[in-house]
């Protein structure tokens, strides 16, 4: 009888059949996947994207050259000149974050007590060349203006758990 | 000795040691902020406190002497709350700038905060701040972040002897201040830095330079004076970022004067990084090393061996000294002098020209005459020495030359140097308190060495000695104190003219007149050869381009000495090894190695392909070369010639009348942005002293 039964199965591609009657439920169901790059999925405000250095209400850059990122960063990719300027303020004359070598740890939004450095909600930072991706001071300043608003939201919807 | 019980443990300690160092002895850790070895007890920080029987407070053990049948205790609970007390009253009213801050990372207050500070503070009313005081080119103040310790106070009335720093106001409204604003003229005002627990008082130049963690440290020892004080370079990367004292009991304690301090600064400014030839236009222009080479070769072939002499500078290396040295000899010319300023020391004997007492025989003298020397100037940190003697049981000293501050009391006997042959025919007091003293002691210096009439102020000075029990069994307190680091290790090799050569002067005269038709100088910078304008053939081998280079046809890049493996052998004949903290730049090398590439040129190999087999040979000809880091004796024989000495004025060797100032005595730092700012701050106020 068993034979009979599994013969039965095989000539009428049974598998098949509910395979394609599958495909067809699918078929009609709402997709998951979305339409990258005209839509984007949500991030968490925890996400670590790309780094930004960010500014005062009025301006001032936050970061103080405490080098405190600089000694906690695993990778050893940021590097960080510090001199007085010209008011005698603590202030970097070079910050420099190698993004190849990074590995978005998050340890210097950290580290950071003036939250001045910290990783964006941007992921979409991809180059063409590797030079690219060496960024100065001039670059994450400008990337902390672009991101200000994002950023902050995020900071302040996370604030609670820190 | 004393017995007491620290933590359970008994332990003996000596007569007048306090509770801190029975703690200490008992491998305790205190922790402190006021207290310091080398300074006063203030006992003002409170940090220190621990637990005694029979005591109903806790004691602060810096300031309890130890007594027998104590028992202390260093980890209850008591003194535990106590010092937690201490702290949170200390960061009540610092601020929390840790991050801004310098000392960041090698602070006192943080360190100590993480084992006695709580995690959130108490204090919710407005915190104080305080007023940055001026305190000149070399410090920097925060002074809202002072937690009132005093020990920069302390160290500047008791170890500088300058009494411009002081503390006004009481309670919350103290404040340390410097009186009137004004810089501390002191040659050893960096020290406080390194005193301030706190980031208070910063090091100026060095401000958010770097941070502790990022360096690198070279303990080595310092060429900027010939005391050899044992210094510490700090390095990132290839820069030299900082210089920090290492203690050494012998020789500085653990004080260094401003100038090694700050000057490497100059290291990398009007820097040789590459080797030049003057041209047909009579411009230096750069060239090759091999090109180099062939010029000097192609000179030096045609020239005699009596027409070829060899100076070296104040800074030289040993190894370097002595390859040259060898180069000379294996050239046939015996015309060689490390003595860039004239001095006639050397030749006959090694007491007679090293600091035979040694620095810390200065521990031991009850009198000292100072002969042509200004030590706070030729030796900032030894003057120190000389006040803390006489501030401790009033240490006498008289002094032939000019009058100047030595931070403590000091018998004129005039500017004469003619007054020693006086002295020591008995016709002054002077002779009778030196004969009376236990271990009396003369120090000259080179102000009275390079005079026409040097031999017989060397003879003069060691008659005296003789008479009047400066030597005196196995007590040697004939002293030459030396300004230029390089110049006992050249005395010790014979760096000086032999057989009939020529010395110094006797060799710029011949460079006018073209009996010398080549001249090596060896980071001689310290000559005037701006009357000089001969056809002869100047070769200079050194680290700036500084007054040697300036005449130079050939320019050879060499190392600075912060940037070498090399032998230095301070004032005492102290032989000292100093390592390489940096490399240096560009096409520049090690001298002693240029020197080597340069006698294949010559047709003159020396015979030694590395730096261990010219340490070896040169240890196996001069033997005291091989007695690291300890003070080697030798019999003392009479110096000079007699003669009459004249009454010409004794000038200092450093000094306005000489046209040398304190902070700058080297190329390295003549080249320091930070000398020249001292200079603008203090030298209206140092010349005046020195004057």
């Amino acid at each position: 009888m068993n034979a009979v039964w599994n013969a039965a199965r095989s000539f009428l591609l049974l598998e098949v059949v509910r395979g394609m009657a599958l495909t067809l439920k699918y078929f009609f169901k709402p997709k998951v996947t979305i339409n990258y790059p005209y839509e984007k999925g949500s991030l968490s405000p925890r996400f670590r994207g790309e780094h930004a250095l960010r500014r005062y209400p009025n301006g001032e850059e936050r970061c103080i050259a405490c080098k405190l990122c600089e000694a906690i960063c695993p990778a050893q990719a940021i590097t960080i000149e510090a001199e007085p300027r010209d008011d005698g303020s603590r202030r970097t004359t070079r910050y420099d974050i190698d993004m190849t070598k990074c590995i978005y740890c998050g340890f210097c939004q950290e580290a950071c007590p003036v939250d001045a450095i910290v990783e964006g909600p941007n992921f979409e930072f991809a180059t063409e060349t590797r030079e690219e991706l060496y960024y100065d001071k001039d670059k994450l300043l400008a990337n902390g203006d672009r991101w200000e608003v994002e950023i902050a939201r995020n900071l302040a919807a996370d604030s609670r758990y820190r | 000795m004393i017995t007491l019980t620290v933590d359970g443990v008994e332990i003996e300690v000596e007569e007048g040691s306090t509770v801190m160092h029975a703690c200490e002895a008992a491998g305790k850790e205190i922790p402190r902020f006021c207290y310091h070895d080398r300074l006063s007890v203030a006992g003002n920080c409170r940090m220190c406190l621990v637990e005694m029987e029979r005591a109903p407070k806790p004691v602060a053990s810096c300031a309890m002497p130890a007594a027998n049948g104590m028992v202390i205790s260093t980890d209850t609970p008591m003194v535990k709350k106590a010092r937690e007390g201490v702290m949170e009253f200390m960061l009540i009213n610092h601020p929390l700038d840790c991050p801004i801050c310098d000392q960041g990372g090698e602070c006192d207050l943080q360190d100590q905060a993480m084992g006695y500070g709580g995690d959130r503070s108490r204090y919710l009313e407005p915190k104080r701040a305080v007023e940055n005081k001026n305190m000149g080119p070399l410090i920097s103040t925060i002074m809202t972040r002072c937690i009132h310790c005093t020990r920069c106070v302390r160290f500047s009335t008791e170890v500088a002897g300058v009494t411009d720093m002081g503390a006004i106001g009481r309670g919350e409204s103290m404040e340390i201040t410097t009186y009137l604003e004004k810089a501390l003229a002191s040659e050893l005002s960096g020290n406080v830095v390194d005193l301030c627990p706190v980031g208070a008082l910063t090091n100026r130049p060095y401000a958010f330079n770097s941070r502790p963690w990022e360096l690198s440290h070279t303990e080595t020892v310092d060429a900027m004076d010939a005391m050899g004080s044992a210094i510490r370079i700090d390095t990132r990367g290839n820069q030299v970022m900082r210089v920090l004292p290492r203690t050494n009991d012998d020789i500085n304690e653990e004080w260094i004067s401003d100038k090694t301090r700050h000057a490497l600064d100059g290291l990398m400014r009007q820097r040789l990084d590459r080797p030049y030839l003057r041209g047909r236009n009579g411009r230096l222009a750069e060239t090759s090393w091999a090109e180099a080479f062939k010029v000097i070769a192609a000179k030096i072939k045609k020239t005699r061996p009596g027409g070829i002499g060899a100076i070296a500078g104040d800074q030289c290396d040993s190894e370097s000294m002595y390859a040259l040295l060898k180069l000379m000899e294996a050239l046939g010319s015996t015309n060689t002098d490390c003595r860039q300023d004239g001095s006639v020391i050397g030749g006959k004997g090694r007491s007679g020209y090293i600091f035979n007492s040694g620095f810390a025989g200065l521990e031991d003298t009850d009198f000292v005459l100072l002969v042509g020397t200004n030590p706070r100037h030729e030796a900032a940190v030894m003057n120190a020495r000389l006040r803390r003697r006489w501030l401790d049981d009033g240490l006498q000293v008289a002094r032939i030359g000019a009058e100047a501050d030595l931070t403590y009391p000091v018998k004129e006997l005039g500017d004469k140097v003619s007054i020693l042959t006086e002295i020591a025919a008995g016709k002054n007091p002077v002779f009778n308190k030196m004969k009376r003293a236990k271990k009396p002691m003369i120090i000259l210096g080179q102000g009275a060495l390079n005079r026409p009439d040097s031999n017989a102020i060397l003879h003069a000075a060691s008659a005296l000695a003789k008479e009047t029990g400066v030597i005196a069994g196995d007590w040697n307190g004939f002293n030459v104190l030396h300004t230029a680091a390089a110049r006992v290790a050249g005395l010790d090799m014979g760096f000086i003219p032999q057989n009939g050569g020529m010395n110094t002067q006797a060799m710029i005269k011949a460079v006018q007149n073209g009996a010398l038709e080549v001249l090596f100088l060896l980071g001689a910078d310290e000559i005037d050869l701006s009357s000089v304008k001969s056809k002869s053939f100047v070769i200079y081998q050194g680290s700036h381009g500084d007054a040697g280079a300036r005449f130079a046809d050939v320019v050879l890049p060499g190392a600075a000495w912060c940037e070498k493996d090399a032998i230095f052998v301070n004032s005492e004949g102290r032989v000292q090894h100093a390592q390489r903290a940096s490399f240096p730049p560009g096409d520049a090398r090690e001298d002693w190695a240029i020197i080597r590439a340069l006698s294949d040129h010559l047709k003159a190999s020396l015979p030694f392909d590395s730096h261990d087999a010219l340490r070896q040979q040169m240890m196996a000809e001069h033997p005291i070369f091989a007695e690291r880091d300890v003070l080697t004796a030798s019999r003392f024989k009479s110096q000079g010639k007699t003669g009459k000495i004249s009454d010409k004025p004794v000038k200092y060797a450093i000094s306005s009348e000489t046209g040398r100032s304190f902070y700058m005595t080297c190329p390295i730092s003549r080249n320091s942005v930070t000398m020249a700012a001292c200079i603008d701050a203090f030298d209206g106020n140092l010349g005046k002293a020195a004057e």
